[in-house]
């Protein structure tokens, strides 16, 4: 499995070098630059930002100082937050935004699979037909939309919950959580149901069956563990997606949290700001793919042995 | 009174298409200690008759119309949720097909064997883990499992083909049921494997006094184990009685057509091969595999063909069997070079064929050609048969436009399908009308080679009849080369001139078919031709005793 990991991580370096370059260039290549405004400021003042900044040099140069300072793990100084680097800037804004796809997940990962077990468990009934449309409704709603009808409800008119914040008043966190894990609970939901409908169906399925077992420890014991793998494999490109989509939920919400930065950073030509952003959330996407692909593996006793026998 | 009774039983299927009667109208009986067997082709209800009696039946589309059950004197359709599961595993228990996908991948092989007494619905029945495992492990014994104790924790893909049936029988018998029920329980299964499974299966039969209902559609096995024989055809029964009756008197058309079904003896046609004049020789040919099983992780190979030489003679067929895993379809495959070969050479007419690029080998694709094993996966569904059949022609230039649709008439005139059918996709055919499908693609090109790989395995013994007939024909009328791989020593027997036998990616030996059964060489294969089940049930059980 480390090995398995290890060859991952190095697979990786060229992805991210092509990131890194890729968005390098189209930043710069951008019409416009982080300083320039709607009102004129006189070219002697911009020349002396852009040299302070090294935006003077030949752009392959800016760019191999730039490769340097990201092998360094520095991000450079933000442009448009004078003072402030960019390094500072996303660690302020991690943890709301963690914190705020973990329990989004968590929303996405109990809704999800339990609706699809339950609609799997008896197809073509209104057991399966009321949790997957309700699905498909989760799919179709954005969260623009499903965060403001939230509010409206639950914050407004039943006064239940807090309308915005972040940990200032108890409750605050659940609209944001439930705005933002809905389409993927729909997701999973769909998921699950299809992985465990293809289980069910298995030889083995009637082989427990055959043997006594309750309904119970057939879906819990017997076909969960299969009919999950799908789910798994999802949870990587799921997590990384939850983390980088929370700019419309943040705002929403009030929440500072990354996602604001880093729309701001596009608006600005703030280099750094995107830069540094889009290779932070590379990384995150290419970290929690590989993890689920592990889980994935560690799930499966066959393929774990094979990974296993690849450490000796 | 007997254990179990079953009277006009009649189960329907309501499908979208109408309702089919997958059962009408069954009633059979069975004693402590009898075995019935019940013999019938694919679709003809055998597995529905007894699946439905433990409700294993997926209701809808299965609708239980008429009929009752009574077993010890219990009607088992009246019997509630709760009731049946403790019928299930404790009283009748059930051995399924295929070991491969009858135990759970995910589970080691011992929890899945002690989670009937674990998880007993008898509360008073229930045993902890510590007695449960000791219980599995001398039943692991007792079926023939080696170091049972250290294999106790090992998963489903640890274990071969016969010994994950072993497991599902141990599984099956844990709980002392009174009746169970084996649904062709070797089909999948080698020859030597599948002596030794019946062998296992009469011995517990024996010790443990349960009754046993054989469901197979191989007559020679059934010869072996049964008492009496039930005939099912198209969900009726046709007819039943004593073995011995069943298989000397037969009063039944279809019984007679089923027996008479079954290749044995000889090929009647004569040899036409011509001497010393090989069209394909085969020299030193070795391919390996990366091994990635557990421990190995690639360094080491498999060694699937580990240097093979043959001669293919114009004009033969020339019979390789093989247990699985003796490399007998990679050697075909390497032949055809489908498979990448590691050493050796393989020279068509002349021309080593390794020595030629992929785009040159394309001409002499052609004249080569292969028939798979399961015509249910083998052809493409969103292609029609016009479309299958048309597609080689047009891709080696042996057709155009003006006369593509005589030369797939003429295709589907000599593998024996209607003109009307041209338009047809492969799921509305049966598994011996697509084999047919099959054998016209690969003989559409007008090849001077064909390599068929287990052609038949997949199906019932009279479309099996019917193709090997086909086979031979078209052998004859357009003078082909063939190299017949088979598990099934009586179907080579029947079709091949010569025969070779290979295990372990070897040739074990080889000769002319009638010489090599009356006096073959080698142990392993006088272990193999002995392991063959005869339909004959008083030769049969001579060939067991002396066993």
């Amino acid at each position: 499995m480390l090995r398995f990991a290890l060859n991952r991580l190095l697979q990786a370096i060229p992805v991210l070098l092509i990131v890194i370059s890729a968005t390098f260039l189209l930043v710069h290549s951008a019409p416009g630059g982080p300083f320039s405004a709607d009102k004129a400021v006189p070219p002697e003042v911009i020349k002396a930002l852009e040299a302070q900044y090294n935006l003077d040099q030949p752009l392959w140069q800016q760019y191999v100082s730039y490769l340097g300072d990201v092998l360094k793990g520095d991000f450079g100084p933000s442009f448009k937050y004078s003072g402030r680097t960019v390094n500072e800037l996303i660690a302020a804004g991690l943890p709301a935004t963690a914190e705020l796809a973990l329990y989004a997940m968590l929303v996405a990962l109990v809704i999800g699979i339990s609706a699809g077990v339950i609609a799997a468990m008896r197809p073509n009934s209104m057991q399966d037909y009321v949790p997957m449309s309700a699905a498909m409704l989760g799919i179709c709603m954005p969260s623009f939309l499903l965060g403001p009808l939230l509010v409206l409800v639950f914050g407004i008119h039943l006064e239940w919950l807090p309308v915005s914040g972040w940990g200032d008043i108890p409750g605050d966190k659940i609209m944001p959580s439930i705005t933002l894990g809905t389409g993927y609970a729909a997701y999973i939901a769909r998921l699950s149901r299809g992985g465990m409908l293809e289980v069910l169906s298995q030889d083995y399925i009637r082989t427990a069956r055959a043997k006594g077992l309750s309904e119970r420890l057939i879906i819990f014991k017997h076909a969960l563990r299969g009919g999950l793998i799908p789910v798994v494999a999802f949870l990587g490109p799921a997590f990384a997606g939850l983390l980088g989509g929370s700019f419309v939920v943040e705002t929403i919400f009030q929440i500072p949290g990354l996602g604001r930065f880093y729309v701001q950073a596009a608006f600005n030509r703030d280099y750094t700001m995107i830069l540094g952003m889009t290779i932070f959330f590379a990384t995150l996407i290419i970290l929690f793919n590989l993890l689920s692909d592990m889980l994935a593996i560690w799930l499966n006793p066959k393929l774990r042995q094979q990974q296993a026998g690849g450490n000796n | 009174m007997a254990l179990l009774e079953v009277d006009g039983l009649k189960i329907y299927f309501h499908t979208r298409n109408g309702v089919v009667k997958a059962v009408d109208d069954v009633s059979f009986s069975v004693d402590a200690g009898e075995t019935l067997a019940i013999v019938g082709e694919s679709g003809s209800g055998k597995s529905v008759t007894c699946y439905s009696l433990l409700d294993l039946l997926p209701k809808p589309p299965a609708v239980i119309e008429a009929g009752t059950a009574l077993f010890d004197g219990e009607d088992l359709f009246a019997c509630d949720s709760v009731r049946m599961r403790q019928i299930r595993g404790n009283d009748i228990a059930v051995i399924f097909q295929d070991p491969m996908t009858s135990l759970n991948p995910f589970i080691s092989i011992g929890e899945q064997l002690i989670e009937p007494l674990i998880y007993h619905p008898d509360k008073m029945r229930i045993k902890d883990r510590k007695t449960a495992r000791k219980l599995a492990i001398e039943l692991l014994d007792e079926v023939g499992i080696i170091e049972p104790e250290a294999r106790f924790d090992c998963y489903p893909h640890e274990f071969s083909g016969g010994m994950r049936q072993r497991v599902m029988i141990a599984m099956a018998l844990i709980n002392k049921p009174r009746l169970l029920i084996c649904d062709e329980p070797t089909t999948a299964l080698d020859v030597t494997i599948q002596a030794q499974i019946l062998e296992l299966i009469k011995k517990l039969q024996k010790t443990r006094d349960v009754a046993v209902i054989f469901i197979s559609h191989d007559l020679g096995v059934v010869a072996g184990i049964a008492d009496k024989v039930m005939v099912m055809c198209d969900g009726t029964i046709r007819e039943a009685g004593g073995t011995e009756r069943i298989f000397y008197n037969s009063e039944d058309e279809y019984t007679k057509k089923l027996l008479a079904a079954i290749p044995e003896g000889a090929k009647l046609l004569p040899n036409r091969a011509e001497q010393d004049k090989p069209l394909v020789t085969v020299r030193n040919l070795k391919t390996y595999f990366e091994d990635y099983s557990k421990g190995s992780n690639g360094k080491q190979s498999i060694k699937a063909v580990d240097g093979v030489s043959l001669d293919l003679q114009r004009g033969e067929i020339l019979g390789l069997v093989g247990e699985s895993g003796s490399g007998k379809s990679t050697l075909g495959r390497s032949i055809l070079q489908l498979a990448p070969t590691t050493s050796g050479s393989v020279t068509f007419d002349g021309t080593v064929l390794g020595d030629l690029k992929p785009k040159q080998l394309v001409p002499w694709r052609r004249r080569m050609q292969m028939i798979f094993q399961d015509p249910y996966a083998s052809l493409n569904p969103r292609m029609t048969v016009y479309e299958t059949l048309a597609e080689p022609l047009l891709y080696h230039g042996l057709a155009d436009s003006n006369n593509i649709d005589q030369q797939v008439r003429q295709l589907m005139d000599d593998v024996g399908l209607a003109h009307s059918q041209m338009r047809k996709y492969p799921h509305e055919f049966s598994g011996g009308q697509r084999q047919r499908i099959a054998i016209g693609r690969a003989i559409a090109t007008k090849p001077e080679l064909i390599i068929a790989d287990e052609p038949v395995s997949a199906l019932d013994v009279t479309i099996q009849a019917q193709i090997l007939d086909l086979i031979l024909e078209l052998v004859e009328r357009h003078n082909l080369t063939m190299l017949f791989i088979s598990h099934d020593l009586s179907v080579v027997r029947y079709i091949s001139d010569r025969v070779m036998v290979m295990n372990k990616g070897l040739i074990v030996e080889s000769g002319e078919t009638e010489a090599l059964w009356a006096d073959p060489q080698q142990e392993y294969t006088q272990q193999l031709l002995k392991a063959i089940p005869l339909a004959d049930p008083k030769r049969e059980r001579l060939r067991i005793a002396n066993g």
